[in-house]
């Protein structure tokens, strides 16, 4: 038996995305206790082929085998031909691909089939989960197989503000992980990892919905990577009440994120939104300013590894998840820190 | 265009997450009920495409009898139709909740385009939608953020890494949405009134079993912290200053 892992590339092909390599890492968590092997399923490798530094990613990873999918004309992101060529990998393992692989031959029919939870892995584990009739558990944080084949799982709910354990009947488990709890570790020993190229069968239907990808949008420090976030929430007052919070995000080389009743009242565009339907964010340092801290916002900034409020009641929730704070108005505070701010960079003489 | 939007009653959850004393619900009695923020988009979209290409919306839960609030709510955005799938106070899995929802889209339609959340707020099970799409053999695409109508289908798109995935659809197709899709509208009063006024339809969906089942519910142990006050208003500036040297984020 093995349990088998969607693997998503950078786009260059060059090496495997941090999303997958967390999955990979909950992979072995799965396959270690039971003596299986993990492989990987990578369906988007430009011509067919794995770099060498995707090789090496993938054997640190604990890969054993590498099925590489040769989809030809099909080639490109379709979820239900995506779900396809996992259904036929996970059933039949390295049967259909044996004849083609470079490597040997070891494992099975899968017993989970893992994928990182994005946009992608959820709705490929969807399809997959549909056409074989089996349940599907998304943003999972551990998973075990108990007595009698049935799973016990714990996976999130409402974004991580809570924990739900749940028993999952499925042979093959398909799970989705929780990609900001599962840190992207390496295994212990790396594999040796063997290259299997197949070449999925689709059924009719399977392209209908079939993506094209324009080119990443320019401009700007993107809010999910930015180094430092500066937040503003309702006690900002109104959409004209941004400027100096946009100023201390531009000079501190960061973005500017706001909490979900900014974007609703239409002070600023969601895609600044920082929380659980909007963006999660990963900085060095969130400055809260206004925010009270609903459990929706904080969904999407636990993972910044300093959080530093500014806020004038001293009871707000989001103090309970902060390091630091000002207790203030941020309309004087924010300005006077720009002041600072500038004053170090272009010290008078 | 005739368009079947999906919602979900969820509990209204604020700077706090407590649960029942079984461990099994989310703690509503100091708080309400609401529609998944996903979902109240998906709503708005429906509205806004009838608006421009004529034909009508249906609103449709799976809930307790009391999800008629929610359903009344989204009348009130301008849905003309609702459809309660009612059950009891127990939740249901993502394997039966897709299979009713279908079946009542078969009993109640046709429609041109069924609108769904990408996932619900609480249970984020995330495969509602392409599980009732491949129920009536029709494609899907979630995680929508820009829905466009072409002659005989839909043009979705989404940011996936940092990059624009579009994807056309020949209609009847299904769709789940994310918030930032649009900007749901407030109710009107005649809105309000008409909502008030309004029939929800009810049907009883059959029940069968689900693959995934919920033993119980924790709230996660965090770090259980106070922030350290640096001080007060903007005399608290030297001190932050130095703070976000010591993190080494000043240019």
């Amino acid at each position: 038996m093995t349990v088998l892992c969607l693997t998503e590339l950078e786009p260059d092909g060059g090496t495997v995305t941090d999303a997958s390599l967390r999955a990979l890492a909950f992979s072995r968590s799965l396959a270690g206790p039971a003596g299986e092997d993990v492989a990987a399923a990578v369906l988007d490798a430009p011509d067919a082929a794995l770099a060498g530094e995707a090789r090496a990613a993938l054997a640190a990873a604990g890969v054993r085998t590498a099925h590489v999918a040769d989809l030809g004309e099909a080639a490109g992101y379709a979820p239900l031909a995506w779900a396809r060529a996992l259904a036929e990998l996970a059933t039949t393992g390295l049967a259909t691909t044996g004849l083609a692989s470079t490597g040997p031959a070891s494992t099975g029919p899968a017993s989970a089939v893992v994928a990182a939870g994005t946009d992608h892995g959820q709705e490929v584990l969807a399809h997959l989960g549909a056409i074989t009739g089996l349940p599907m558990a998304a943003n999972c944080l551990t998973a075990a197989r108990g007595d009698g084949g049935q799973w016990q799982l714990t996976r999130q709910r409402w974004a991580g503000s809570l924990t739900e354990e749940a028993v999952l009947d499925g042979d093959p488990a398909l799970l989705t992980v929780a990609t900001d709890a599962v840190a992207p570790a390496p295994a212990e020993t790396p594999a040796e990892l063997a290259v299997a190229p197949f070449r999925p069968s689709l059924a009719d239907g399977d392209l209908t919905v079939r993506a094209t990808v324009s080119a990443e949008r320019g401009g700007g420090v993107s809010l999910a990577t930015a180094r430092v976030v500066v937040g503003g929430g309702r006690g900002v007052g109104g959409p004209d009440g941004f400027g100096p919070l946009e100023e201390l995000a531009g000079l501190l080389g960061g973005a500017l994120g706001v909490s979900r009743v900014v974007t609703s009242q239409g002070w600023r565009p969601h895609r600044q939104q920082v929380g659980q339907t909007g963006t999660r964010i990963t900085p060095e340092l969130y400055l809260a300013c206004g925010i009270s801290g609903a459990i929706q916002h904080m969904a999407g900034c636990l993972s910044a590894r300093t959080i530093v409020v500014v806020n004038t009641d001293p009871d707000a929730p989001i103090l309970a998840h902060a390091q630091y704070a000002v207790i203030g108005d941020l309309g004087q505070v924010i300005p006077a820190l720009v002041e600072a701010v500038r004053a170090r960079q272009n010290p008078v003489r | 265009m005739d368009v079947l939007a999906c919602v979900k009653r969820v509990p209204m959850v604020g700077g706090r997450i407590t649960l029942t004393e079984d461990g099994q619900e989310v703690d509503t009695r100091m708080s309400g009920f609401t529609v998944s923020p996903h979902e109240e988009c998906a709503v708005e979209e429906a509205v806004q495409l009838t608006e421009r290409e004529g034909g009508t919306v249906t609103v449709l839960t799976l809930g307790p009898p009391e999800a008629e609030a929610q359903l009344r709510d989204m009348l009130a955005l301008g849905a003309g139709r609702a459809i309660l799938l009612e059950t009891g106070q127990e939740e249901w899995g993502p394997q039966s909740t897709a299979a009713a929802i279908a079946e009542a889209a078969r009993a109640t339609g046709p429609y041109d385009l069924l609108l769904f959340g990408n996932e619900a707020a609480d249970t984020g099970g995330y495969q509602v939608p392409v599980r009732v799409a491949h129920e009536l053999g029709l494609p899907c695409a979630t995680g929508i953020k820009t829905l466009g109508v072409s002659v005989d289908g839909v043009v979705a798109g989404r940011e996936y890494r940092g990059r624009q995935e579009r994807f056309a659809l020949p209609r009847p197709a299904v769709i789940s949405v994310k918030e930032g899709i649009n900007l749901p509208r407030y109710p009107s009063l005649p809105g309000r009134l008409r909502a008030k006024r309004a029939t929800v339809e009810r049907l009883a969906p059959g029940a069968r079993p689900d693959g995934l089942r919920k033993t119980r519910l924790t709230v996660p142990a965090r770090e259980s912290r106070r922030a350290e006050v640096l001080g007060t208003g903007p005399e608290a500036v030297p001190a932050l200053v130095a703070l976000l040297d010591e993190l080494g984020v000043l240019p």
